[in-house]
């Protein structure tokens, strides 16, 4: 293992690289960018032997990977907030057409206001859509969960697109030492793309044929089997990447000194790095709190979950995102998966179009949680309400 | 090669009896060859040809959305690229004018300008039909449709129809054409000449549309004929942007053409309406100084 | 028959659907007038009429939705194909 200092998302480009997808489409936006930029350079430069196609938009981006994939090649794109939200109708639709298309979402807030910084808002919104959803902590698990999310998407059994989701900005474009594996390994790993069907003169297939009402539920019904099946390929291929690369992923949700905890943070991407810290200061001052991380929110862990924090008194949701009416997305669903077990979740909405959400903040939430206030915004200026 | 033995498109589909677009993608089949993979995006021709899964396509076909149909061809000839398999298998997008004009609009053109090679054959029955006759950018001037309809005050559609060939000859196609279902031989040799000249190739088929346009069936070639023979649709071809030959004809006045459908019924009852139907002459008499067809 | 992933199907299964119910009008092919120029073959929407080892042209009433067009465009010097009212 040889740690290089590098940007996160020049070692998403490098990771897409090893991953060897023969068509690469995208459209640029604020902060995916350095991505696309940095895989355009590679293919100039003859690092990497595939079509890379400069689309009119991000619409057409995802649209010319569904005719690739279709067509039985390996493809990537990325995108991040209104990008994904202009390709929201191509979204469902590749997940739909079962196509394993890898995408990475570089996450960032949905307008109106424009905002160009992080939340996670704009992966949020596409939970409905059938693709799996990978949130990474660092820039290592950003580089590693592409190289897993290829191998699990184009298991014949599982046939589905991933979102591979790490914050923008706050990831993205932060140098940190990561671990790029070698060229071998992942070909090892992956091996080359084995389409399950494609479009081939030599065996004509009609794809994407509509579905009356006879049919349709049960199309629904088995794309529905097929992402609760990823869970499964997660832990196996998770375990796999962890005997070849050594870190292992087999586990959908991962602890931090939660075994004894009396209150439980949950949280995914970046944040879960601040939370780590501030958990560690909490120990030491004798408090007992750990952290859940969501690393896989789709499929949805609510049964590791329900497992994860049977035993703890309170849990404090940290949710970089808002269903507007509702809560936060995460809590409405680690709520659902604690039911039953009366243990109060709080959820907390913040961190929303890139607010700085420091150590003293994680702090302050659980004293929120303990005195039992919750389900709020955190972190609002009052002197602009 | 046109070769008039070939049938990729089979019988069992659910178009209206007497369908020009039915009509046109078999004769289209026949100019391509059989090494085609076909991209239909949403709209009469991918709703009456693929409820699943009794697909009339014989040859390999894919749907995703009604506005992407170009952005998919192009990945799929990105693919087939990258795979050594561009050349010997061909890939063709055949969708309506709604998703061709309107809303396909933006993956067109950036398909375009990029200059995949592929070839993109819109039949156009001049409304979204699909959906039960609406207006499209494709809509002729004065057509009575479900949401451009004539009344008390309104004369049907109030604009001409979006001049799409131009456009993308314009893009720097090397080959743009317009025909008609009505004249298989002219339509058969296009669709050849389109499939095997490499870059972004652009035809757009004048299919006469029997419920949308309120005509007997029996009568879509006739109609298609009249359009021609009228100069409301020239038959002509563009090549690396010049025009390279326009069909000629002996000209007739409008008025013949507009009767024959319901669609125009207003421009004559109650009474004729002199004052459009010199507009519509006017767009004919324009047409024909333009691309030249009138024989002298 | 299992679910096609992605809603996909192999070929040939639209002839399940016999569109000749739909039919008002049926036609009739007078192979003594016809001159087998291929017209009506080349035009039929529904692709319903094929050629015969003799050279002949039938129509599968099993498919044909009796819309007329082969009975239009026949030339005016054969009509060898006429248009009849289905008596159900």
């Amino acid at each position: 293992m040889t740690l290089q200092i590098m940007e996160g998302s020049i070692a998403v480009a490098e990771t897409v690289r090893l991953c060897r997808p023969q068509v690469i489409s995208a459209y640029p936006i604020t902060p995916q960018t350095h991505i696309v930029e940095g895989l355009a350079s590679i293919v100039a430069d003859g690092r990497l032997d595939a079509e890379y196609i400069c689309v009119d938009s991000e619409f057409s981006a995802l649209s010319c990977c569904i005719g690739a994939s279709a067509a039985g090649s390996r493809v990537y794109s990325a995108t991040t907030s209104q990008g994904l939200a202009l390709m929201g109708e191509v979204v469902f639709n590749a997940a739909g057409m079962r196509l394993p298309i890898v995408m990475s979402i570089a996450n960032r807030a949905i307008g109106a206001p424009l905002s160009i910084w992080n939340d996670q808002q704009d992966s949020i919104m596409m939970r409905d859509s059938g693709w799996l959803q990978f949130y990474a902590e660092d820039n290592q698990e950003a580089v590693d969960l592409h190289i897993l999310a290829y191998k699990i998407c184009e298991d014949h059994d599982i046939l589905l697109p991933a979102f591979v989701c790490f914050d923008g900005f706050i990831l993205s474009h932060v140098f940190e030492p990561v671990d790029i594996p070698s060229s071998d390994e992942v070909d090892k790993f992956l091996g080359p793309f084995a389409p399950y069907q494609r479009l081939d003169v030599k065996d004509p297939i009609s794809f994407g044929m509509y579905a009356t009402p006879e049919y349709y539920l049960e199309f629904r019904y088995e794309h529905d089997l097929a992402v609760y099946r990823a869970a499964d390929a997660v832990s196996r291929y998770g375990k796999a990447f962890g005997e070849m690369f050594g870190r292992d992923y087999a586990a959908l949700v991962e602890g931090y000194k939660l075994e004894d905890a009396d209150v439980a943070i949950v949280a995914m991407g970046s944040i879960c790095g601040t939370t780590k810290d501030a958990i560690d200061e909490m120990r030491a001052e004798g408090k007992r709190v750990g952290l859940l991380k969501i690393r896989c929110f789709r499929p949805f862990p609510s049964t590791d979950i329900a497992k994860a924090l049977a035993h703890v008194n309170t849990i404090a949701v940290l949710d970089k995102n808002v269903s507007l009416g509702a809560k936060g997305a995460v809590a409405i669903e680690v709520k659902e998966a604690c039911y039953g077990s009366c243990i109060p979740v709080y959820d907390y909405i913040l961190g929303l179009g890139g607010r700085d959400v420091c150590k003293q903040d994680i702090k302050k939430i659980v004293e929120l949680a303990e005195k039992g206030t919750g389900d709020m915004f955190y972190g609002l200026r009052e002197e602009l309400l | 090669m046109v070769d008039r033995t070939i049938e990729n498109f089979d019988c069992g589909h659910r178009a209206c009896g007497g369908c020009g677009a039915s009509s046109a993608v078999r004769m289209i089949l026949k100019g391509t060859g059989g090494n085609t993979i076909v991209v239909s995006p949403t709209g009469c021709l991918e709703v009456f040809s693929t409820p699943y899964p009794e697909t009339a396509w014989k040859i390999p076909w894919i749907h995703s959305l009604f506005e992407n149909a170009s952005a998919v061809a192009s990945g799929i000839e990105a693919a087939l690229k990258k795979q050594g398999r561009l050349g010997e298998e061909k890939v063709l997008v055949i969708g309506g004018d709604g998703a061709t004009v309107d809303i396909g609009m933006l993956c067109l053109s950036g398909a375009f300008e990029r200059g995949h090679d592929f070839t993109y054959i819109c039949y156009d029955n001049e409304a979204y039909m699909n959906t039960g006759i609406q207006r499209s950018g494709a809509t002729p001037y004065d057509a009575d449709t479900t949401t451009s309809p004539s009344g008390t005050c309104s004369y049907g559609n109030n604009r001409p129809k979006k001049d799409l060939p131009q456009i993308l000859a314009a893009h720097g196609s090397p080959y743009v054409a317009t025909t008609s279902m009505a004249y298989p031989m002219d339509l058969m040799k296009k669709v050849e000449k389109a499939m095997n000249t490499p870059g972004s190739c652009y035809i757009q088929v004048h299919t006469p549309c029997c419920t949308g346009w309120g005509f007997d069936g029996a009568k879509t070639m006739v109609i298609g004929r009249m359009a021609v023979e009228c100069g409301l649709w020239p038959c002509y071809d563009i090549v690396d942007g010049k025009l390279a030959s326009a069909k000629k004809i002996k000209r007739v006045p409008v008025d013949e053409y507009l009767k024959a459908q319901k669609r125009f019924r207003h421009l004559f009852k109650p009474t004729r309406n002199e004052a459009e139907l010199a507009k519509i002459q006017a767009i004919a008499d324009a047409n024909a100084a333009k691309y030249g067809i009138d024989i002298e | 028959m299992p679910l096609g992933i992605g809603c996909t199907a192999r070929p040939g299964l639209s002839k399940n659907n016999k569109t000749g119910s739909w039919r008002v009008f049926y036609p009739t092919l007078d192979k003594t007038k016809c001159t087998k120029c291929g017209t009506c073959q080349l035009i039929c929407p529904e692709g319903c009429i094929s050629q015969l080892p003799d050279k002949s042209y039938e129509i599968d009433l099993d498919f044909c939705k009796g819309c007329g067009m082969c009975a239009e465009e026949c030339p005016d010097k054969v009509k060898a194909i006429t248009m009849h009212k289905e008596e159900k």
